[in-house]
């Protein structure tokens, strides 16, 4: 059974007109067992590192995101570019359409990129994540979350997900957790608390490894 | 191991993943330069300016990963759902007619949706391909582009009596 959510999801309101309803089966060749190679984008020393990006420090828990990007049978994925975004330590994004009334932060603007070192292994500093209400249902609140998007050596391997904070309460009440509906592929969502990476007197961290779909499959028979 | 799933890229993406250079699968001025343009639609025919397209194909020679030749290009749909990238037309590669792999992102969407683009002025080459093949003609009408201006026209639609064929990949 495919670990990712169905498209057709009524209790996530907005998967109503836009899900498709027929997907059709591929058998992969060779556009989607290759995929670019964006080591060589132009990155800044400080994208990886979230906090840096205001004139002074953003408010918050300061903490550090890391882990590895590997294919499913444990092969790590080297070079690969991963980004993300996130709302600030109050649940605000910096983005026009945020209606949320908490406040924004002038030092934190929420979106950083790092390319994977030969182990596959990434990092991030930030801060952490306030949960926000959204108005899919009655009192609805999101789960603290940070986005991630990654690439892989394949096509098939692109990835957008979202990363989760352990033991969040509000975990069994968001239709978007919980549109993945296997309890193992749900806690591949969810961090763990990493206490010896965390730096003394400056930051927490967690760990996060992001698993992709394995592609060793020949594209000519 | 078991993968990682996917979560939708929900309404405010637009922070973090366009790239100024986004649309430009090909610098301005690349000999042979097209746009490929369209529209992302909903069930209701209502345009979607929150949904990201990205696309990957390969070079004129029909090499994937060439060096020097990006492949990708990335576009957010503005306020009409519209989307644009540069591009040159890909070559036929591994006994395919030349396509362009796209995929759609958008709030809604808990998986990108992947469909490909092919070109109306390769005929012969659509007849032969061996994933056209497996379509209805209405199904295949939908992953040809329409040629508009200099280059060609791919509307995407989520939903819908002729919605786009989409591909589980």
């Amino acid at each position: 059974m495919s670990p990712h959510p169905p498209l057709d999801w009524p209790d996530y309101k907005s998967t109503r007109l836009r899900h498709p309803h027929h997907i059709r089966p591929l058998k992969l060749t060779e556009t989607e067992l290759t995929a670019p190679r964006l080591g060589d984008r132009p990155l800044g020393a400080r994208d990886h590192d979230l906090t840096t990006h205001g004139d002074g420090e953003p408010l918050g828990e300061r903490i550090i995101v890391h882990g590895r990007v590997l294919e499913d049978g444990g092969r790590p994925v080297p070079e690969t570019l991963v980004e993300v975004w996130q709302a600030n330590s109050c649940g605000r994004y910096r983005h026009a359409g945020d209606r949320h009334p908490a406040p924004l932060d002038p030092n934190f603007e929420g979106v950083g990129r790092c390319l994977t070192d030969r182990d596959g292994r990434y990092r991030f500093d930030t801060v952490k994540p306030g949960a926000y209400p959204w108005g899919n249902h009655p009192n609805a609140w999101r789960p603290a979350h940070i986005h991630f998007s990654v690439f892989g050596r394949a096509f098939a391997q692109r990835l957008v997900t979202q990363m989760y904070f352990p033991a969040d309460p509000l975990f069994e009440y968001d239709p978007i957790f919980n549109s993945v509906r296997d309890e193992r592929a749900r806690r591949r969502m969810v961090c763990s608390f990493d206490l010896s990476s965390t730096e003394p007197e400056r930051a927490l961290a967690y760990r996060f490894d992001i698993v992709l779909r394995g592609c060793d499959v020949t594209p000519f028979e | 191991m078991s993968i990682t799933p996917s979560q939708t890229v929900g309404p405010f993406f637009s922070i973090g993943l366009p790239w100024p250079d986004g649309p430009d699968v090909v610098p301005e001025g690349t000999d042979g330069a097209i746009w490929l343009r369209g529209t992302v639609l909903d069930g209701e025919r209502e345009p979607i300016p929150d949904a990201l397209i990205e696309t990957w194909q390969a070079d004129p020679g029909g090499r994937y990963e060439a060096p020097g030749f990006r492949g990708f290009g990335r576009c957010p749909t503005d306020g009409t759902g519209a989307w644009a990238i540069r591009t040159v037309k890909p070559g036929a590669a591994g006994g395919q007619a030349p396509h362009i792999a796209v995929s759609v992102f958008a709030r809604g969407l808990l998986n990108r949706v992947v469909t490909r683009v092919y070109f109306p002025d390769e005929e012969e080459a659509n007849a032969a391909d061996p994933l056209l093949a497996t379509l209805d003609a209405a199904a295949r009408a939908t992953l040809v582009a329409a040629r508009e201006g200099g280059g060609y026209r791919f509307d995407v639609r989520l939903q819908g009596p002729d919605e786009t064929v989409f591909f589980a990949v």
